[in-house]
């Protein structure tokens, strides 16, 4: 038995030993009052959009077709058979020509596994969030929405692109724009 | 040919005093009723609403958010909103409840609620018989209905869980009763009046200063009544669902979150007038007064909230049965000594009662240790 037990007396008592009840609740109450002279951490959504972190995993994935060997290592990696790679061969150069490239952003977990499976780094993420649609069938992006100049590049699997990217705003060090 | 009876003053005297000697008052005996009884239906969903929305807009900053602010400015139209929300909804009764007495309930919760401002005078005179003669009793009896009707939510709805709810409600609701009676009764000691209008022209110090410790149990009794934190295991957010109210949507949902508000608002006005000197104040207004001290009393109530975690159903009894009746029974033993010797009330019994409520809160929660398993353990 170890004789110095934390016994729920102690709680209540203050250095000199002398119990005092109720003191606990006076300090919540004191520390709860401090709390509401913080500065507040919510964000005010559409007014006041965060960066978000360089290497995020966001909701689409940023493809690149001049990289792309249509080698279809990507959709052997899904664990999702989310993938869809259609090629057909280009006798004259002896590569593949890439048809059809789609994926369905409503099925896909956003593992990273395909984007880490590329060996040519043709495949990224984006850094979207509002990835929001009225219909399911809109979620499936093809090749030109994938390919599309738009989409920013996440640097997920890609260190070469972490530098090139904003810095990611923490609540601490955010300056609060004040919507009441 | 209705036939209204003509009686103005007599009917006032026959309820209490002559309201027309104590100010503000409408001679005749309908259009006071009218204009009271609209008025006080009015007075409680306004300030149902603005209680909703300060306890979101107080309790916000202590948790570092920001709170409502969406619609309108601050916010401030989110309970309309939430109204307009809830009687949208679809109403469902489980199909093997007792349907009278399921449709009763909602019904019989909020009644009490606004027949409790009947008797508390906003200002001297303003309210709707604000002198009468066994005020503080009405308020006790009135108060004591709402037990009945929330047995009546959990009987009603079938659902084994809602009775268990309603049941330790019931238990809490009644157990608390008994502190607060005392409590009440230290005042009307003191005050030598049942009328509340009364107690507020007698005080001349709070009595929240003079009766301190009657103070202190009103208040906790009052938050055991309204079932707040930390008295709001019954309906504790975070673990159960609201408890007694489980099976019910809508506006009948609607119903019990209004009793609920306007309880509070009920127990702030009571603690107002009889422990802070209700309308009494320098400077503004005294019906401006009473509202902002009922403010003042919720804020407190909110404040705890965003503090305290909430006592478990043994704490909970025992507080009650063995801590605050013992303390309470004391206390107003010690009120009516003080009473018989100094009947006109000195200021020198203020500094001596708050020494006596000290020394007997402290006194006997040493009586009181945790017997935790810690403890057992290291002696062992």
């Amino acid at each position: 038995m170890n004789p110095k037990a934390r016994t729920p007396d102690t709680d209540e008592k203050t250095e000199g030993g002398i119990s005092i009840p109720g003191i606990g609740l006076l300090q919540g109450l004191r520390v709860v009052f401090k709390n509401a002279t913080r500065k507040r951490i919510t964000e005010q959504y559409p007014e006041e959009r965060l960066t978000v972190s360089r290497r995020t995993r966001a909701q689409e994935l940023v493809w690149d077709p001049g990289r792309c060997t249509g080698c279809a290592t990507c959709a052997k990696a899904c664990p999702q058979g989310n993938i869809k790679i259609t090629t057909s061969v280009n006798t004259q150069n002896n590569k593949y020509i890439v048809e059809k490239f789609e994926s369905d952003e409503g099925r896909c977990i956003f593992c990273g596994l395909c984007v880490e499976a590329c060996p040519y780094e043709a495949l990224f993420f984006g850094r979207s969030y509002e990835r929001s649609k009225y219909r399911r069938a809109e979620l499936i992006a093809d090749m030109n929405e994938m390919s599309s100049d738009k989409k920013e590049r996440s640097a997920y699997y890609r260190p070469e692109l972490y530098d090139q990217l904003p810095e990611q705003t923490l609540l601490v060090y955010r300056k609060h724009k004040k919507v009441l | 040919m209705i036939h209204l009876p003509e009686c103005g003053v007599e009917t006032f005297s026959s309820w209490g005093r002559d309201p027309l000697e104590s100010g503000w008052a409408i001679e005749n005996f309908w259009a006071h009723w009218g204009l009271f009884g609209v008025g006080i239906l009015v007075f409680v969903l306004t300030i149902v609403m603005g209680f909703i929305w300060f306890e979101r807009r107080f309790i916000a900053p202590m948790q570092l958010r920001i709170g409502p602010n969406r619609t309108g400015p601050f916010g401030l139209l989110q309970p309309v909103a939430d109204a307009v929300k809830v009687m949208l909804k679809e109403d469902i009764v489980p199909a093997a409840a007792d349907k009278v007495v399921h449709f009763l309930a909602p019904i019989l919760i909020f009644v009490p609620v606004v027949l409790m401002f009947a008797v508390i005078p906003v200002q001297k005179g303003v309210g709707l018989i604000p002198d009468l003669n066994v005020g503080v009793l009405f308020l006790v009896a009135v108060g004591s209905i709402e037990t009945i009707a929330v047995f009546m939510a959990g009987w009603g709805s079938n659902n084994k869980y809602s009775v268990l709810a309603a049941m330790r409600s019931v238990a809490q609701m009644v157990s608390y009763e008994m502190p607060m009676a005392f409590a009440v009764l230290a005042v009307i000691l003191v005050s030598g009046s049942l009328s509340v209008q009364q107690i507020v022209v007698e005080q001349s110090i709070p009595f929240a200063l003079l009766l301190p410790l009657s103070f202190i149990f009103y208040f906790i009794c009052a938050l055991a009544e309204l079932q707040r934190t930390p008295f709001d295991l019954l309906e504790a957010e975070s673990e159960i669902i609201a408890g007694y109210h489980t099976e019910y949507s809508g506006m009948k949902f609607a119903m019990f979150y209004l009793a609920e508000y306007g309880g509070a608002i009920a127990q702030s006005a009571i603690i107002t007038t009889l422990f802070l000197s209700g309308w009494k104040g320098p400077f503004l207004w005294p019906g401006l007064w009473f509202i902002i001290k009922v403010f003042a009393v919720f804020g407190v109530i909110v404040w705890m909230r965003a503090a305290w975690p909430r006592v478990r159903i043994d704490q909970l009894m025992g507080f009650a049965w063995k801590y605050m009746l013992p303390l309470s029974l004391i206390n107003l033993f010690v009120v009516a000594i003080e009473t018989i010797f100094w009947d006109p009330v000195q200021w020198w019994l203020v500094p001596v009662n708050i020494a006596i409520a000290v020394g007997l809160l402290s006194g006997w929660a040493g009586m009181f240790k945790l017997r935790g398993g810690a403890q057992v353990e290291s002696q062992g």
